[in-house]
C-alpha cells in the first residue's frame, strides 16, 4: 500500500517551474532529464477572466507498477512504503523500463547513462525531511502528504 | 560532514535570504531561508548551483586585444588589469578632471562601495539603471509624498484588494510578496489585473481588464473619478494630509468611468462594478503604483493617478494598506556606518544635468541615458570613463547601436560582472565578479515593519580567478590613491567597522542569517503622521509645487495614446519567472526551461498575416529585426505584440544564448533619448513594428 502523495494546490500554484529545477538540482541531473513537470490547458475565459490551472505530474509510483517486473537488472524497486526507485549500482541504462512505463515517466541521464526517476527524494524522507520538490515550491503550493491523511 | 551558511541569493534583484549547505567545497543543497521564506526559493534560485559550475562565464580578469567588440580577449592578472584600469583613469582624469569618469550599476542594498569610490574619485556622476526601470514611479512618488519608490511597503497579506496595473507579479515574482498575494486571495480577497495581455498573475485576478496599449492613465482617471463621485474617499484623511483636492476633483470632471471605459476599450460596468466594490473595502485597498513604467509617454502621470487612489483609499499606514518602512532609528538601534558617508561630497555639477538642469529629477542615481548626450556632445563636459557593475547597459537600455556610438568617444569601459554581458563583450577591461554562492557581500539594511539586519556569506570559494565587489572596488581604490575610503583589510574588518554603531555584530548572524531588529510590527500613529511626508509643504501633494517650478502640470490632461500606423503593432515586453533579463539566459538549466522568447500575436491580427501557431515571424522596426516563433493567441490586444525581455544575446562565449530568441531593445530604434520629461523614465512601449510569417520556416527544404 503506497504511504505517499505529492499534492499540488493549483490554486497556489503560479507555474514558475521552481519544482522543476529543485528536482534537478537536488538530484545534480544535466540538461536533458525532468523527473517532473509542470503543465497547463489553454486558457479559457471564465466570467471574464482567462483562466487556467497548473498540474504536477512526478512518477506516479504505482501499486503495481510496470517498471518493475520488466527491469533485466531488478534495478526497479518498489519499497514497502510505495516507493518506487531505482538501484543505481544495478541499472545499466537499457530504458527499457521507460518503455513499459505507460508515461514514459524514468528518464535516460546522459552523464551517468543510466535512468533516473522520481523518488519522492526518498533520501531526504527517510531522514524526515520533505521532498525538494515540495520544500522549496515557490508558493508552497506542492504538499507531501501520507494516504493516512489523505483518507 | 556539512555546515550551514546563511547567506542571500544573487540570481536576481531581490536578493531573497537564503540557507546553503555546503559539504567541503560543494554545494550540497540550498533553500529559502526557513525563518523567512519557509524554504521557498525559485527557479532562479535553485539554478545558481549551475551558474557556479558554468564555464561559461569570466573566469579571470580581461583586457581587450583588438576593436571594441571584436572579442578577443588577453587573459590577465588581477594586477596587470586593475594597473591598466588604474593608468587609462590616470591619464582621463588629468586631461578631463574626474568628472569624466562615472559609475552605474543596478541600485540594490550595497551601492555604498560602488558610490564611494566614485566620489572618492571626486566624481559626481554615480548612476543606475533606472531610468528603463522605475523611475517614471519613483518620480511620481516623490511629487505626490516627498517620499521614493521605496517610500511605501504594501501590506498585501492583509488587505482586500490589490489591483496591478501590468504588473506581472508571480512572473517579476518576489517571493514573499508572491505569497503575500496568494494568502490574500487564500483569504477571500480581491484581485483586479490591467494589462494589453493575459499573464501568469491575470490567471489569478478576480477581475481582468484587458485595456488597449497605452491607456493605463484613462482608467485611473476615470477611477478616481467615479471613486470621487461616489463618494468613497476617506475625507477625513484627505482633509488632514493632503492639499489640492479641490483642483484634482475638479480635473477629473470630465473623466467619467463611462468615458475611460470608452478609451480603454472595457465594458463601463466592469468599471462601475469595480468602484463600488473597492469603495466598501477602503482602506484595505492597494493600487500596486508600478515598478518597470518605463513605457508610454504618460507612464509618470499614470503612475501619479495611482499613487494617488491610494491616498483616496486612506490606505496609509493602516493594516491592509501601505505602510511606512520602518529602520533601526525606529527601534532605538543607530544604522550602519556608510563608507560614502565618510566622502566629501563632490561640488561637480552632474554630466546628465539632474539637480541642475532637471532640478525635478532625484539627484541620487541621476538618468543613465542622458550621460549618452554628454558622451556626444561633451556638453556639460566630456564623460570618458565608464564603469558598470552588474549593469548591461545594452540589454538595458533601448538601441545598443545608437549606445556604442556614444560609448566610442570614450577611453575606457570597464565591466565588472560575474557573467559576459553585453557591455562586458563591448568594453575594454572585464573584471570577473565571484557569483554570489562565493562571495561575501557588506552587511545591507532591510527595512519593513520588522526591520533587519542582513548579510550574504561566502559558502563555497571561486572557482575560477575572480573576487568579490568589496575587494575589487578596494584594490581600485588603493590604485588610485583613495584607499582611505575603504578602510578595511578583510571582509570582517569592514563588517565590523559598518556594523560598530549599531552594537550588533557579525556573529549574531549566524543564528538565522539576519538580525531583526522588532519583534513586533511597528505601526506610526495614523494621526500624527505629520512630518513624514516630505514634500515641500509636508502634506501629500496632488499639485506639486516642484513639478509647477519645473513647468510641468501635476495634473496633466489626458491624450490618447498614438494608433499604429497601418499594419503596425506597438511592441511591448515583460518578464518570465524563470529568468532574470539577461542575466540568466545562458544558465544552464534556466535556459533549458527557456531557451528563447516568443512572439504573442493576436489571433485575428495573426489570421490576416497568415501566421500560425508556432510559425517563425519577423519582427521588423526601423533599424532591426529579429525572428521567433509566433504564439498566436485571443488573449492579447490586436494593437499589441508582446516577448520577454532579455533575449537575443550576441556574446559568442555564451553559447547556449547566443542569437538565440529576439531582443527588444535592439527593436527600439531612435528610442534611446526618448524620455517622458516629467518622470524621466524612457518610453520603451512607444516602438512600432510589422510582423510577417519568416521566409526561415522549414518547409520544402532540399532533402538530398
Ligand atoms: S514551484 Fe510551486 S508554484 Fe512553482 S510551479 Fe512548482 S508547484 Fe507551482
Ligand atoms: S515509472 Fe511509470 S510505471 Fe513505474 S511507478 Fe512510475 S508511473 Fe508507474
Ligand atoms: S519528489 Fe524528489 S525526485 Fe520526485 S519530483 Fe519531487 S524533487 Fe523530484
Amino acid at each position: 500500500m503506497n504511504k505517499y502523495l505529492i499534492y499540488l494546490n493549483a490554486k497556489r500554484c503560479i507555474g514558475c517551474h521552481g519544482c522543476e529545477i529543485h528536482c534537478k538540482v537536488n538530484k545534480n541531473l544535466p540538461v536533458g532529464p525532468y523527473l517532473c513537470e509542470i503543465s497547463h490547458e489553454p486558457l479559457v475565459a471564465v466570467k471574464g477572466v482567462p483562466k487556467t490551472e497548473f498540474h504536477f505530474r512526478s512518477c506516479y509510483h504505482c501499486e503495481d507498477p510496470y517498471c518493475v517486473p520488466i527491469c533485466p537488472k531488478n534495478a526497479m524497486i518498489k519499497r514497502e512504503d510505495g516507493i518506487v526507485y531505482i538501484d543505481e549500482e544495478k541499472c545499466i541504462g537499457c530504458m527499457a523500463c521507460a518503455g513499459a512505463c505507460p508515461w514514459g515517466i524514468p528518464q535516460y541521464n546522459p552523464e551517468t547513462g543510466k535512468a533516473v526517476k522520481c523518488d519522492y527524494c526518498k533520501d531526504r524522507v527517510d531522514m524526515g525531511l520533505k521532498p525538494a520538490c515540495v520544500t522549496k515550491c515557490t508558493t508552497h503550493a506542492l504538499k507531501f502528504v501520507t494516504m493516512q491523511e489523505v483518507n | 560532514m556539512s555546515e550551514t551558511v546563511w547567506s542571500m541569493c544573487g540570481m536576481c534583484s531581490v536578493r531573497c535570504p537564503i540557507k546553503v549547505e555546503v559539504d567541503g567545497n560543494r554545494i550540497k543543497w540550498l533553500e529559502g531561508n526557513p525563518h523567512l521564506l519557509g524554504g521557498a526559493l525559485c527557479a532562479k534560485g535553485s539554478a545558481g548551483v549551475a551558474l557556479r559550475n558554468d564555464r561559461e562565464r569570466p573566469q579571470q580578469p580581461l583586457i581587450r586585444d583588438g576593436g571594441r567588440g571584436a572579442g578577443k580577449w588577453e587573459p590577465v592578472s588581477w594586477d596587470t588589469a586593475i594597473e591598466y584600469i588604474g593608468e587609462k583613469l590616470d591619464i582621463i582624469i588629468d586631461r578631463y578632471g574626474a568628472r569624466a569618469v562615472m559609475l552605474s550599476c543596478r541600485g540594490g542594498p550595497f551601492m555604498d562601495l560602488f558610490k564611494t569610490f566614485i566620489h572618492g574619485l571626486g566624481s559626481p556622476n554615480f548612476t543606475n539603471h533606472d531610468s528603463a526601470c522605475g523611475r517614471n514611479v519613483h518620480h511620481a512618488s516623490l511629487s505626490v509624498y516627498g517620499l521614493g519608490r521605496k517610500g511605501f511597503i504594501y501590506d498585501i497579506k492583509n488587505s482586500k484588494h490589490l489591483v496591478l496595473f501590468g504588473r506581472n507579479i508571480f512572473a517579476s515574482l518576489r517571493i514573499a510578496e508572491a505569497n503575500q498575494v496568494l494568502d490574500m486571495l487564500d483569504n477571500g480577497g480581491s484581485l483586479t489585473y490591467v494589462d494589453v495581455r493575459q499573464s501568469l498573475t491575470g490567471i489569478k485576478a478576480t477581475r481582468f481588464f484587458q485595456v488597449r496599449p497605452g491607456t493605463d492613465y484613462a482608467l485611473a482617471l476615470g477611477m478616481i473619478n467615479g471613486i470621487i463621485k461616489a463618494d468613497a474617499y476617506d475625507k477625513e484623511f484627505v482633509d488632514r494630509y493632503t492639499t489640492g483636492f479641490n483642483q484634482l476633483a475638479s480635473f477629473v470632471e470630465p473623466y467619467t468611468p463611462e468615458w475611460a471605459a470608452k478609451e480603454c476599450g472595457i465594458k463601463a460596468k466592469k468599471l462601475k462594478d469595480f468602484i463600488s466594490e473597492v469603495s466598501e473595502q477602503a482602506p484595505q485597498v492597494i493600487f500596486h503604483p508600478g515598478w518597470m513604467l518605463s513605457r508610454y509617454r504618460d507612464s509618470f502621470y499614470a503612475s501619479r493617478a495611482i499613487h494617488i487612489l491610494n491616498v483616496l483609499m486612506g490606505n496609509i499606514e493602516v493594516k491592509g494598506g501601505q505602510l511606512f518602512p520602518k529602520g533601526p532609528g525606529d527601534c532605538g538601534v543607530k544604522g550602519l556606518r556608510s563608507l560614502d558617508s565618510q566622502v566629501p561630497k563632490p561640488e561637480e555639477k552632474r554630466a546628465d544635468g539632474v539637480g541642475w538642469k532637471y532640478r525635478h529629477f532625484d539627484k541620487g542615481p541621476g538618468l543613465f541615458h542622458l550621460f549618452y548626450d554628454a558622451m556626444l556632445t561633451e556638453d556639460p563636459y566630456p564623460v570618458k570613463g565608464v564603469i558598470c557593475y552588474r549593469h548591461d547597459p545594452f540589454n538595458c537600455f533601448p538601441d545598443p547601436a545608437a549606445q556604442k556610438e556614444a560609448l566610442d568617444n570614450t577611453d575606457l569601459l570597464v565591466s565588472i560582472d560575474t557573467h559576459y554581458s553585453e557591455f562586458g563583450w563591448y568594453s575594454d577591461v572585464i573584471l570577473p565578479e565571484s557569483m554570489y554562492l562565493e562571495r561575501d557581500s557588506i552587511v545591507a539594511t532591510q527595512k519593513g515593519p520588522k526591520p533587519r539586519f542582513i548579510v550574504r556569506r561566502k559558502a563555497v570559494d571561486p572557482k575560477f580567478d575572480t573576487k568579490p565587489a568589496w575587494e575589487i572596488f578596494k584594490l581600485l581604490a588603493d590604485r588610485m590613491n583613495i584607499g582611505q575610503y575603504f578602510p578595511y583589510n578583510s571582509i570582517e574588518e569592514l563588517w565590523q567597522w559598518q556594523l560598530e554603531p549599531t552594537g550588533h555584530t557579525i556573529e549574531e548572524f549566524e543564528g538565522k542569517g539576519f538580525v531583526s531588529l522588532a519583534d513586533e510590527p511597528i505601526m506610526y500613529d495614523r494621526d500624527n503622521l505629520d512630518g513624514k511626508f516630505k514634500t515641500p509643504s509636508g502634506k501629500i501633494e496632488f499639485i506639486s509645487q516642484k513639478l509647477a517650478d519645473a513647468g510641468l502640470a501635476s495634473l496633466k490632461p489626458y491624450e490618447s495614446p498614438r494608433k499604429a500606423p497601418k499594419g503596425n503593432f506597438r511592441l511591448i515586453f515583460g518578464r518570465s519567472p524563470v529568468h532574470a533579463h539577461g542575466h540568466t539566459v545562458n544558465n544552464p538549466l534556466l535556459n533549458e526551461l527557456m531557451p528563447e522568447n516568443s512572439l504573442w500575436i493576436n489571433k485575428r491580427a495573426a489570421a490576416k498575416l497568415g501566421i500560425s501557431e508556432g510559425d517563425l515571424v519577423d519582427v521588423i522596426s526601423a533599424s532591426s529585426i529579429g525572428t521567433i516563433k509566433a504564439h498566436v493567441t485571443e488573449f492579447i490586444h490586436p494593437e499589441a505584440v508582446y516577448t520577454v525581455h532579455g533575449f537575443g544575446r550576441q556574446v559568442p562565449l555564451q553559447s547556449r544564448a547566443y542569437h538565440a530568441g529576439m531582443s527588444d531593445q535592439k527593436l527600439q530604434s531612435g528610442k534611446l533619448m526618448d524620455m517622458d520629461p516629467a518622470g524621466g523614465g524612457l518610453c520603451l512601449c512607444e516602438v512600432f513594428v510589422t510582423v510577417r510569417r519568416s521566409t526561415k520556416n522549414p518547409k520544402r527544404r532540399v532533402e538530398l
